[in-house]
Protein backbone atom coordinates (compact mmCIF):
# COMPACT_ATOMS: atom_id res chain seq x y z
CA UNK A 1 0.00 0.00 0.00
CA UNK A 2 1.68 3.42 -1.16
CA UNK A 3 1.06 6.47 1.42
CA UNK A 4 1.55 9.94 0.34
CA UNK A 5 3.93 11.78 2.80
CA UNK A 6 2.62 15.25 3.11
CA UNK A 7 5.40 16.81 5.44
CA UNK A 8 8.59 15.64 6.26
CA UNK A 9 8.98 16.86 10.27
CA UNK A 10 12.05 16.00 11.16
CA UNK A 11 15.44 14.95 9.52
CA UNK A 12 18.75 12.91 10.69
CA UNK A 13 20.44 15.73 12.43
CA UNK A 14 17.03 17.18 14.13
CA UNK A 15 16.42 13.41 15.45
CA UNK A 16 20.00 13.35 16.79
CA UNK A 17 19.60 17.15 18.43
CA UNK A 18 16.54 15.72 19.87
CA UNK A 19 17.71 12.55 21.33
CA UNK A 20 20.72 14.85 22.93
CA UNK A 21 18.13 16.71 24.80
CA UNK A 22 16.27 13.65 25.94
CA UNK A 23 19.67 12.05 27.18
CA UNK A 24 20.61 15.67 29.26
CA UNK A 25 17.15 15.91 30.95
CA UNK A 26 16.70 12.35 31.91
CA UNK A 27 20.18 12.22 33.42
CA UNK A 28 18.93 16.11 35.29
CA UNK A 29 15.50 14.74 36.35
CA UNK A 30 17.30 10.79 37.58
CA UNK A 31 20.59 13.19 38.87
CA UNK A 32 23.15 11.46 36.75
CA UNK A 33 22.75 7.57 35.30
CA UNK A 34 23.57 6.19 38.38
CA UNK A 35 20.39 4.00 38.68
CA UNK A 36 19.10 4.56 34.90
CA UNK A 37 18.20 1.32 33.01
CA UNK A 38 16.77 2.47 29.42
CA UNK A 39 14.49 -0.36 27.90
CA UNK A 40 13.24 -0.04 24.27
CA UNK A 41 9.99 -0.96 22.51
CA UNK A 42 10.12 -3.29 19.59
CA UNK A 43 11.16 -1.92 17.26
CA UNK A 44 11.72 1.24 16.43
CA UNK A 45 12.13 1.92 20.27
CA UNK A 46 15.54 -0.38 20.40
CA UNK A 47 17.85 1.74 18.44
CA UNK A 48 16.84 4.92 19.78
CA UNK A 49 17.31 3.48 23.48
CA UNK A 50 20.87 2.36 22.29
CA UNK A 51 21.92 5.79 20.84
CA UNK A 52 20.49 7.84 23.97
CA UNK A 53 22.34 5.42 26.00
CA UNK A 54 25.54 6.76 24.17
CA UNK A 55 24.83 10.12 24.55
CA UNK A 56 24.23 9.59 27.92
CA UNK A 57 27.49 7.68 28.74
CA UNK A 58 29.10 11.00 26.93
CA UNK A 59 27.19 13.65 29.62
CA UNK A 60 28.24 11.19 32.59
CA UNK A 61 30.79 8.82 31.63
CA UNK A 62 28.90 5.49 32.92
CA UNK A 63 26.55 3.74 30.54
CA UNK A 64 23.13 3.08 31.91
CA UNK A 65 21.87 -0.68 31.13
CA UNK A 66 19.86 -1.01 27.97
CA UNK A 67 17.06 -3.85 27.93
CA UNK A 68 14.37 -4.24 25.06
CA UNK A 69 10.62 -5.34 25.52
CA UNK A 70 8.94 -7.71 22.77
CA UNK A 71 5.09 -6.52 24.24
CA UNK A 72 3.03 -8.79 21.18
CA UNK A 73 2.47 -11.37 24.00
CA UNK A 74 0.68 -8.59 26.65
CA UNK A 75 -1.13 -6.65 23.23
CA UNK A 76 -5.28 -6.37 24.27
CA UNK A 77 -5.95 -6.49 20.12
CA UNK A 78 -4.93 -9.88 19.54
CA UNK A 79 -7.62 -11.12 17.45
CA UNK A 80 -8.03 -7.88 15.11
CA UNK A 81 -4.18 -7.63 14.35
CA UNK A 82 -3.88 -9.06 10.68
CA UNK A 83 -0.68 -10.24 9.63
CA UNK A 84 0.90 -12.35 12.50
CA UNK A 85 5.05 -11.06 12.76
CA UNK A 86 7.16 -12.93 14.94
CA UNK A 87 7.16 -12.98 18.46
CA UNK A 88 10.68 -11.61 19.76
CA UNK A 89 12.23 -12.07 22.35
CA UNK A 90 12.41 -9.70 25.75
CA UNK A 91 15.57 -9.21 26.97
CA UNK A 92 15.80 -7.08 30.56
CA UNK A 93 19.34 -7.87 31.10
CA UNK A 94 20.19 -8.13 35.05
CA UNK A 95 17.56 -7.00 37.64
CA UNK A 96 15.04 -4.23 37.18
CA UNK A 97 14.26 -4.25 40.41
CA UNK A 98 15.00 -0.50 42.50
CA UNK A 99 15.94 1.03 39.13
CA UNK A 100 14.82 4.33 37.39
CA UNK A 101 13.57 2.65 34.30
CA UNK A 102 13.21 5.18 30.84
CA UNK A 103 10.59 3.44 28.56
CA UNK A 104 11.48 4.02 25.10
CA UNK A 105 9.31 4.24 21.85
CA UNK A 106 9.34 5.97 18.68
CA UNK A 107 5.64 7.42 18.29
CA UNK A 108 3.03 8.02 21.37
CA UNK A 109 -0.40 7.50 20.00
CA UNK A 110 -3.31 6.06 21.51
CA UNK A 111 -1.11 4.87 24.82
CA UNK A 112 -2.02 1.11 24.31
CA UNK A 113 1.69 -0.05 23.55
CA UNK A 114 2.76 1.70 26.51
CA UNK A 115 -0.22 -0.06 28.76
CA UNK A 116 1.35 -3.29 27.36
CA UNK A 117 4.65 -2.37 27.86
CA UNK A 118 4.37 -1.26 31.73
CA UNK A 119 2.56 -4.96 32.14
CA UNK A 120 5.16 -6.51 30.83
CA UNK A 121 7.73 -4.83 32.99
CA UNK A 122 6.14 -5.18 36.38
CA UNK A 123 6.29 -8.99 35.87
CA UNK A 124 9.60 -8.91 35.55
CA UNK A 125 10.02 -7.10 38.49
CA UNK A 126 9.46 -4.02 40.79
CA UNK A 127 11.13 -0.95 39.44
CA UNK A 128 11.17 2.30 41.72
CA UNK A 129 10.13 4.51 39.04
CA UNK A 130 9.08 4.11 35.22
CA UNK A 131 9.22 6.98 33.14
CA UNK A 132 8.62 7.29 29.44
CA UNK A 133 10.24 8.69 26.46
CA UNK A 134 9.38 8.92 22.89
CA UNK A 135 10.61 10.58 20.03
CA UNK A 136 7.34 11.88 18.68
CA UNK A 137 4.13 12.48 20.82
CA UNK A 138 1.01 12.42 18.04
CA UNK A 139 -0.59 14.62 20.87
CA UNK A 140 -3.16 13.83 23.81
CA UNK A 141 -6.27 13.76 21.85
CA UNK A 142 -5.38 10.55 20.97
CA UNK A 143 -5.31 8.82 23.97
CA UNK A 144 -7.32 6.04 24.78
CA UNK A 145 -5.67 5.76 28.32
CA UNK A 146 -4.53 8.01 30.94
CA UNK A 147 -0.69 8.00 29.90
CA UNK A 148 1.62 10.91 29.03
CA UNK A 149 5.17 10.79 28.25
CA UNK A 150 8.23 12.51 30.68
CA UNK A 151 10.28 13.38 27.90
CA UNK A 152 9.19 14.58 24.36
CA UNK A 153 11.50 14.58 21.54
CA UNK A 154 8.34 16.50 19.47
CA UNK A 155 4.99 17.17 19.87
CA UNK A 156 3.08 16.82 16.31
CA UNK A 157 -0.29 17.08 16.60
CA UNK A 158 -2.04 15.05 13.96
CA UNK A 159 -5.43 13.97 12.50
CA UNK A 160 -6.31 10.02 12.78
CA UNK A 161 -6.06 9.54 9.64
CA UNK A 162 -2.52 10.07 9.47
CA UNK A 163 0.21 8.10 10.48
CA UNK A 164 3.62 9.15 12.18
CA UNK A 165 6.15 7.61 10.07
CA UNK A 166 9.66 6.85 11.63
CA UNK A 167 12.63 6.18 9.98
CA UNK A 168 16.18 4.66 11.31
CA UNK A 169 18.96 3.88 9.47
CA UNK A 170 18.87 0.58 11.43
CA UNK A 171 15.81 -0.06 9.65
CA UNK A 172 15.42 2.36 6.77
CA UNK A 173 16.87 3.48 4.04
CA UNK A 174 17.09 6.76 5.44
CA UNK A 175 16.50 9.38 8.54
CA UNK A 176 13.88 11.44 9.55
CA UNK A 177 9.85 11.89 10.91
CA UNK A 178 7.30 12.23 8.37
CA UNK A 179 3.73 12.44 8.65
CA UNK A 180 1.93 10.06 5.74
CA UNK A 181 -1.69 9.43 4.71
CA UNK A 182 -3.20 6.95 3.13
CA UNK A 183 -4.90 7.52 -0.33
CA UNK A 184 -8.65 8.94 0.14
CA UNK A 185 -10.07 5.98 -1.87
CA UNK A 186 -9.19 3.83 1.16
CA UNK A 187 -10.76 6.07 3.84
CA UNK A 188 -14.20 4.71 5.05
CA UNK B 1 10.93 -14.01 8.80
CA UNK B 2 8.05 -13.21 6.58
CA UNK B 3 6.33 -16.73 6.52
CA UNK B 4 3.54 -17.13 8.92
CA UNK B 5 1.47 -20.14 9.86
CA UNK B 6 -1.77 -19.31 9.16
CA UNK B 7 -3.61 -23.02 9.73
CA UNK B 8 -6.62 -23.73 11.77
CA UNK B 9 -5.14 -26.89 13.09
CA UNK B 10 -2.24 -28.77 13.91
CA UNK B 11 -2.40 -32.54 12.97
CA UNK B 12 0.22 -33.59 11.67
CA UNK B 13 3.91 -32.98 10.71
CA UNK B 14 3.37 -34.56 6.91
CA UNK B 15 1.47 -31.31 5.37
CA UNK B 16 3.67 -29.02 7.08
CA UNK B 17 6.06 -26.93 5.16
CA UNK B 18 10.18 -27.08 6.13
CA UNK B 19 9.21 -22.98 6.68
CA UNK B 20 5.99 -23.61 8.72
CA UNK B 21 8.13 -25.84 10.94
CA UNK B 22 10.87 -23.18 10.93
CA UNK B 23 8.33 -20.42 11.79
CA UNK B 24 6.50 -22.73 14.65
CA UNK B 25 10.41 -23.44 16.23
CA UNK B 26 11.32 -19.65 16.52
CA UNK B 27 8.25 -18.91 18.27
CA UNK B 28 8.80 -21.76 20.89
CA UNK B 29 12.18 -20.33 21.62
CA UNK B 30 10.40 -17.04 22.46
CA UNK B 31 8.08 -18.94 24.68
CA UNK B 32 11.02 -20.82 26.02
CA UNK B 33 11.92 -17.51 28.09
CA UNK B 34 8.76 -17.50 29.51
CA UNK B 35 9.20 -20.45 31.79
CA UNK B 36 12.48 -18.57 32.57
CA UNK B 37 10.79 -15.65 34.24
CA UNK B 38 9.82 -15.84 37.76
CA UNK B 39 6.10 -14.97 36.80
CA UNK B 40 5.96 -17.65 34.07
CA UNK B 41 2.67 -16.54 32.65
CA UNK B 42 1.91 -13.92 30.23
CA UNK B 43 -2.23 -12.91 29.20
CA UNK B 44 -2.07 -13.60 25.63
CA UNK B 45 -4.46 -16.04 25.70
CA UNK B 46 -6.49 -14.48 28.62
CA UNK B 47 -10.29 -15.68 28.56
CA UNK B 48 -9.67 -18.37 26.06
CA UNK B 49 -10.42 -21.96 26.38
CA UNK B 50 -8.44 -24.55 25.66
CA UNK B 51 -9.95 -28.67 25.95
CA UNK B 52 -7.49 -31.20 26.69
CA UNK B 53 -9.46 -34.12 25.48
CA UNK B 54 -7.33 -37.45 26.09
CA UNK B 55 -8.92 -41.10 25.22
CA UNK B 56 -5.09 -42.74 26.09
CA UNK B 57 -3.20 -42.54 28.98
CA UNK B 58 -0.61 -39.75 29.41
CA UNK B 59 0.91 -37.63 32.11
CA UNK B 60 3.62 -35.56 30.36
CA UNK B 61 2.05 -34.29 27.41
CA UNK B 62 -1.14 -33.79 29.13
CA UNK B 63 0.47 -32.11 31.93
CA UNK B 64 2.65 -30.00 29.30
CA UNK B 65 -0.35 -28.77 27.26
CA UNK B 66 -2.03 -28.03 30.41
CA UNK B 67 0.74 -26.35 31.25
CA UNK B 68 1.31 -24.62 28.83
CA UNK B 69 -2.29 -23.17 28.49
CA UNK B 70 -1.87 -21.91 31.96
CA UNK B 71 1.34 -19.68 31.12
CA UNK B 72 -0.62 -18.19 28.46
CA UNK B 73 -3.37 -17.39 30.95
CA UNK B 74 -5.82 -19.59 29.15
CA UNK B 75 -8.44 -21.81 30.94
CA UNK B 76 -7.31 -25.25 30.21
CA UNK B 77 -9.82 -27.96 30.98
CA UNK B 78 -8.72 -31.73 31.35
CA UNK B 79 -11.40 -35.00 30.06
CA UNK B 80 -9.91 -38.23 30.83
CA UNK B 81 -11.75 -41.19 29.39
CA UNK B 82 -12.10 -43.01 32.37
CA UNK B 83 -13.95 -39.63 33.35
CA UNK B 84 -15.64 -38.80 30.51
CA UNK B 85 -19.50 -39.89 29.05
CA UNK B 86 -17.38 -42.20 26.64
CA UNK B 87 -17.57 -44.87 29.23
CA UNK B 88 -21.44 -44.08 28.54
CA UNK B 89 -21.48 -45.50 24.74
CA UNK B 90 -21.07 -41.60 23.72
CA UNK B 91 -19.28 -41.61 20.30
CA UNK B 92 -16.12 -39.18 19.53
CA UNK B 93 -18.15 -37.06 17.76
CA UNK B 94 -20.80 -36.58 19.75
CA UNK B 95 -18.19 -35.59 22.78
CA UNK B 96 -16.44 -33.29 20.49
CA UNK B 97 -19.15 -31.88 19.34
CA UNK B 98 -20.89 -31.38 22.97
CA UNK B 99 -17.89 -29.69 23.95
CA UNK B 100 -17.44 -27.83 20.98
CA UNK B 101 -21.03 -26.25 22.19
CA UNK B 102 -19.25 -25.09 25.54
CA UNK B 103 -17.52 -22.88 22.85
CA UNK B 104 -13.71 -23.65 23.46
CA UNK B 105 -11.08 -22.01 21.49
CA UNK B 106 -8.78 -25.24 21.07
CA UNK B 107 -9.20 -29.21 21.46
CA UNK B 108 -6.08 -31.17 21.85
CA UNK B 109 -6.92 -34.42 21.34
CA UNK B 110 -5.15 -38.03 22.12
CA UNK B 111 -6.77 -41.07 21.01
CA UNK B 112 -5.64 -44.54 19.56
CA UNK B 113 -7.06 -44.08 16.60
CA UNK B 114 -4.98 -42.87 13.46
CA UNK B 115 -7.18 -40.17 11.90
CA UNK B 116 -9.10 -39.47 15.07
CA UNK B 117 -7.85 -35.74 15.45
CA UNK B 118 -8.23 -35.06 11.36
CA UNK B 119 -11.93 -36.74 11.82
CA UNK B 120 -12.56 -33.98 14.18
CA UNK B 121 -11.48 -31.26 12.27
CA UNK B 122 -13.51 -32.40 9.37
CA UNK B 123 -16.66 -32.20 11.71
CA UNK B 124 -16.06 -29.47 14.31
CA UNK B 125 -15.28 -25.56 14.13
CA UNK B 126 -12.61 -25.57 16.86
CA UNK B 127 -8.68 -25.67 15.92
CA UNK B 128 -7.71 -28.98 16.88
CA UNK B 129 -4.06 -30.11 17.78
CA UNK B 130 -2.90 -34.00 17.62
CA UNK B 131 -1.41 -34.78 21.06
CA UNK B 132 -0.85 -38.32 19.52
CA UNK B 133 -3.77 -40.24 17.10
CA UNK B 134 -2.33 -44.22 17.57
CA UNK B 135 0.49 -45.05 15.41
CA UNK B 136 0.34 -42.21 13.41
CA UNK B 137 1.84 -38.82 14.43
CA UNK B 138 2.20 -36.63 17.58
CA UNK B 139 3.46 -33.28 15.57
CA UNK B 140 4.27 -31.23 19.39
CA UNK B 141 6.65 -34.12 20.18
CA UNK B 142 8.35 -34.23 16.80
CA UNK B 143 8.24 -30.10 17.35
CA UNK B 144 9.86 -30.14 20.80
CA UNK B 145 12.56 -32.90 19.66
CA UNK B 146 13.64 -30.60 16.91
CA UNK B 147 13.83 -27.53 19.55
CA UNK B 148 15.98 -29.35 21.81
CA UNK B 149 18.47 -30.65 18.87
CA UNK B 150 18.46 -26.75 17.31
CA UNK B 151 19.17 -25.65 20.85
CA UNK B 152 22.41 -28.37 21.75
CA UNK B 153 23.32 -28.88 17.44
CA UNK B 154 22.39 -25.03 16.14
CA UNK B 155 20.96 -26.40 13.22
CA UNK B 156 19.27 -29.74 12.12
CA UNK B 157 19.90 -29.40 8.04
CA UNK B 158 22.90 -31.57 7.58
CA UNK B 159 22.65 -34.03 10.71
CA UNK B 160 23.06 -37.15 10.76
CA UNK B 161 19.73 -39.06 13.37
CA UNK B 162 19.88 -42.34 14.69
CA UNK B 163 15.73 -43.60 15.69
CA UNK B 164 16.02 -46.76 17.44
CA UNK B 165 13.09 -48.95 18.28
CA UNK B 166 10.09 -49.79 17.85
CA UNK B 167 9.56 -47.75 14.41
CA UNK B 168 6.21 -49.32 13.69
CA UNK B 169 4.22 -48.81 16.21
CA UNK B 170 5.82 -45.20 16.41
CA UNK B 171 4.07 -42.07 16.45
CA UNK B 172 6.90 -40.02 17.73
CA UNK B 173 9.14 -41.67 14.77
CA UNK B 174 6.75 -41.16 11.93
CA UNK B 175 6.67 -37.42 13.21
CA UNK B 176 10.34 -37.11 13.45
CA UNK B 177 11.00 -38.46 10.37
CA UNK B 178 8.61 -36.37 8.61
CA UNK B 179 9.70 -33.09 10.72
CA UNK B 180 13.77 -34.15 10.19
CA UNK B 181 13.95 -35.00 6.67
CA UNK B 182 11.74 -31.97 5.71
CA UNK B 183 14.44 -29.92 8.12
CA UNK B 184 17.40 -31.37 5.50
CA UNK B 185 18.69 -34.22 8.35
CA UNK B 186 19.52 -37.77 7.09
CA UNK B 187 17.67 -40.19 9.59
CA UNK B 188 18.58 -43.81 9.61
CA UNK B 189 16.07 -45.98 11.55
CA UNK B 190 17.27 -49.68 13.17
CA UNK B 191 15.41 -52.16 15.46
CA UNK B 192 13.94 -55.97 15.41
CA UNK B 193 12.69 -56.90 11.54
CA UNK B 194 9.53 -57.22 12.66
CA UNK B 195 9.12 -53.50 14.10
CA UNK B 196 11.12 -51.93 11.22
CA UNK B 197 9.36 -52.90 7.81
CA UNK B 198 11.66 -52.36 5.01
CA UNK B 199 8.97 -50.57 3.55
CA UNK B 200 9.20 -47.48 5.82
CA UNK B 201 11.94 -46.31 3.48
CA UNK B 202 9.09 -45.52 1.07
CA UNK B 203 7.66 -43.06 4.36
CA UNK B 204 9.24 -40.07 2.98
CA UNK B 205 11.12 -39.10 -1.03
CA UNK B 206 14.81 -39.12 0.38
CA UNK B 207 16.52 -38.33 3.50
CA UNK B 208 15.66 -42.31 5.58
CA UNK B 209 17.60 -45.31 5.80
CA UNK B 210 16.27 -48.42 6.92
CA UNK B 211 19.30 -50.40 8.78
CA UNK B 212 19.21 -53.75 9.92
CA UNK B 213 21.83 -53.43 13.14
CA UNK B 214 21.63 -50.24 15.42
CA UNK B 215 25.49 -49.98 15.34
CA UNK B 216 25.01 -49.20 11.73
CA UNK B 217 22.38 -46.68 12.34
CA UNK B 218 24.74 -45.25 15.28
CA UNK B 219 27.46 -44.69 13.42
CA UNK B 220 28.40 -41.34 13.06
CA UNK B 221 25.01 -40.02 14.59
CA UNK B 222 25.12 -36.83 15.51
CA UNK B 223 21.48 -37.53 17.21
CA UNK B 224 20.81 -41.03 18.55
CA UNK B 225 16.86 -40.69 19.38
CA UNK B 226 15.35 -43.83 21.52
CA UNK B 227 11.57 -45.04 20.91
CA UNK B 228 10.10 -46.78 24.09
CA UNK B 229 8.85 -50.05 23.79
CA UNK B 230 5.04 -49.84 24.07
CA UNK B 231 3.95 -52.84 26.20
CA UNK B 232 0.52 -51.71 25.50
CA UNK B 233 0.52 -52.26 21.85
CA UNK B 234 2.36 -55.36 21.43
CA UNK B 235 -0.52 -57.87 20.54
CA UNK B 236 1.39 -59.89 18.41
CA UNK B 237 5.00 -61.46 19.52
CA UNK B 238 7.35 -59.20 17.38
CA UNK B 239 10.43 -59.97 19.77
CA UNK B 240 11.22 -63.12 22.00
CA UNK B 241 11.75 -61.20 25.47
CA UNK B 242 12.35 -58.19 27.52
CA UNK B 243 15.54 -59.61 28.42
CA UNK B 244 16.26 -60.35 24.47
CA UNK B 245 15.15 -56.70 23.19
CA UNK B 246 17.83 -55.16 25.69
CA UNK B 247 20.52 -57.23 24.67
CA UNK B 248 19.88 -56.82 21.13
CA UNK B 249 18.39 -53.58 20.84
CA UNK B 250 18.99 -51.17 24.00
CA UNK B 251 21.23 -48.67 23.71
CA UNK B 252 24.45 -49.32 25.09
CA UNK B 253 27.81 -47.14 26.21
CA UNK B 254 29.54 -49.32 23.78
CA UNK B 255 27.33 -48.15 21.22
CA UNK B 256 28.00 -44.55 21.60
CA UNK B 257 31.54 -44.80 20.53
CA UNK B 258 30.19 -45.49 16.98
CA UNK B 259 28.58 -41.98 17.05
CA UNK B 260 29.99 -38.40 16.52
CA UNK B 261 32.16 -37.18 19.27
CA UNK B 262 29.38 -35.11 20.58
CA UNK B 263 26.44 -36.79 20.26
CA UNK B 264 23.30 -36.14 21.93
CA UNK B 265 20.79 -38.86 22.96
CA UNK B 266 16.89 -38.01 23.15
CA UNK B 267 14.56 -40.57 24.34
CA UNK B 268 10.15 -38.84 23.91
CA UNK B 269 9.51 -40.91 27.97
CA UNK B 270 8.58 -42.36 30.00
CA UNK B 271 11.87 -44.47 29.81
CA UNK B 272 11.96 -48.30 30.56
CA UNK B 273 15.45 -48.24 32.65
CA UNK B 274 17.43 -50.96 31.23
CA UNK B 275 15.46 -52.32 28.27
CA UNK B 276 15.61 -49.90 25.86
CA UNK B 277 18.38 -47.85 27.29
CA UNK B 278 20.33 -48.26 29.97
CA UNK B 279 20.37 -45.98 33.07
CA UNK B 280 24.32 -44.86 32.76
CA UNK B 281 22.83 -43.23 29.60
CA UNK B 282 19.81 -41.99 30.70
CA UNK B 283 21.45 -40.19 33.33
CA UNK B 284 24.53 -39.40 31.55
CA UNK B 285 25.81 -35.90 30.37
CA UNK B 286 25.29 -36.82 26.53
CA UNK B 287 21.35 -37.55 27.78
CA UNK B 288 18.60 -34.50 27.10
CA UNK B 289 15.77 -36.34 27.87
CA UNK B 290 14.70 -33.35 30.32
CA UNK B 291 15.53 -30.76 27.98
CA UNK B 292 12.75 -32.47 25.93
CA UNK B 293 10.28 -32.08 28.56
CA UNK B 294 11.22 -28.16 29.19
CA UNK B 295 11.09 -27.66 25.40
CA UNK B 296 7.77 -29.27 25.19
CA UNK B 297 6.04 -26.77 27.31
CA UNK B 298 7.66 -23.81 25.00
CA UNK B 299 6.57 -25.77 21.66
CA UNK B 300 2.71 -26.11 23.02
CA UNK B 301 2.69 -22.99 24.27
CA UNK B 302 3.67 -21.47 20.64
CA UNK B 303 0.80 -23.96 19.27
CA UNK B 304 -1.63 -23.18 21.11
CA UNK B 305 -1.05 -18.98 21.32
CA UNK B 306 -0.85 -19.89 17.35
CA UNK B 307 -3.93 -21.86 17.24
CA UNK B 308 -6.18 -20.52 19.62
CA UNK B 309 -6.08 -16.59 18.81
CA UNK B 310 -8.69 -17.25 16.58
CA UNK B 311 -7.41 -14.89 13.90
CA UNK B 312 -6.31 -18.12 11.09
CA UNK B 313 -7.77 -17.96 7.90
CA UNK B 314 -10.22 -20.67 7.15
CA UNK B 315 -9.26 -21.68 3.74
CA UNK B 316 -7.77 -24.25 5.17
CA UNK B 317 -9.98 -26.31 6.26
CA UNK B 318 -10.27 -27.52 2.62
CA UNK B 319 -7.09 -29.42 2.57
CA UNK B 320 -7.39 -31.39 5.63
CA UNK B 321 -6.20 -35.02 4.27
CA UNK B 322 -7.34 -38.40 5.60
CA UNK B 323 -5.42 -40.32 8.08
CA UNK B 324 -1.82 -41.73 6.80
CA UNK B 325 -0.91 -45.62 6.91
CA UNK B 326 -4.24 -46.80 9.26
CA UNK B 327 -6.70 -45.04 6.76
CA UNK B 328 -9.86 -42.66 8.01
CA UNK B 329 -11.65 -43.46 11.05
CA UNK B 330 -15.23 -43.17 10.44
CA UNK B 331 -17.02 -41.60 7.58
CA UNK B 332 -19.78 -39.68 9.04
CA UNK B 333 -21.70 -36.96 6.73
CA UNK B 334 -21.03 -33.46 6.75
CA UNK B 335 -23.90 -32.53 7.11
CA UNK B 336 -24.07 -30.69 10.59
CA UNK B 337 -20.67 -28.52 9.18
CA UNK B 338 -23.49 -27.14 6.70
CA UNK B 339 -25.46 -26.09 9.00
CA UNK B 340 -23.42 -24.75 11.12
CA UNK B 341 -21.37 -22.69 8.72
Amino acid sequence: MDFVEKARIMDGPRINRALARLASEIVEENHGAGDLYLVGIRRRGVPLAERMADKIADLEGARPPVGILDITLYRDDLSTVGAEPIVNRTELPGDIESRNIVLIDDVLYTGRTIRAALDQLIDYGRPRRVQLAVLVDRGKEHRELPIQADYIGKLVPTKKSEIIKVMLQDFDEEEGVAIVERPSAETG
Amino acid sequence: MSTTFNRKHLLGIRDLSAEEITYLLDTAETFRDVSRREIKKVPALRGRTVINLFFEASTRTRTSFEIAAKRLSADAVNISVSTSSVSKGETLLDTARNLEAMAPDCIVVRHSMAGAPHHLARMCNAPIVNAGDGSHEHPTQALLDGLTIREYKGRIDGLNIAIIGDILHSRVARSNIHLLTKLGATVRVAGPGTLVPAEFAELVEHGLRVEQRIEDAIEGADVVMILRIQRERQNAAFFPSMREYSVHYGLHPSHLERASRDVIVMHPGPINRGIEISSEIADGSRSLILDQVTNGIAVRMAVLYLLARGNHSAHEEASVKPAGPAGPVGNAKRVRKGIRA
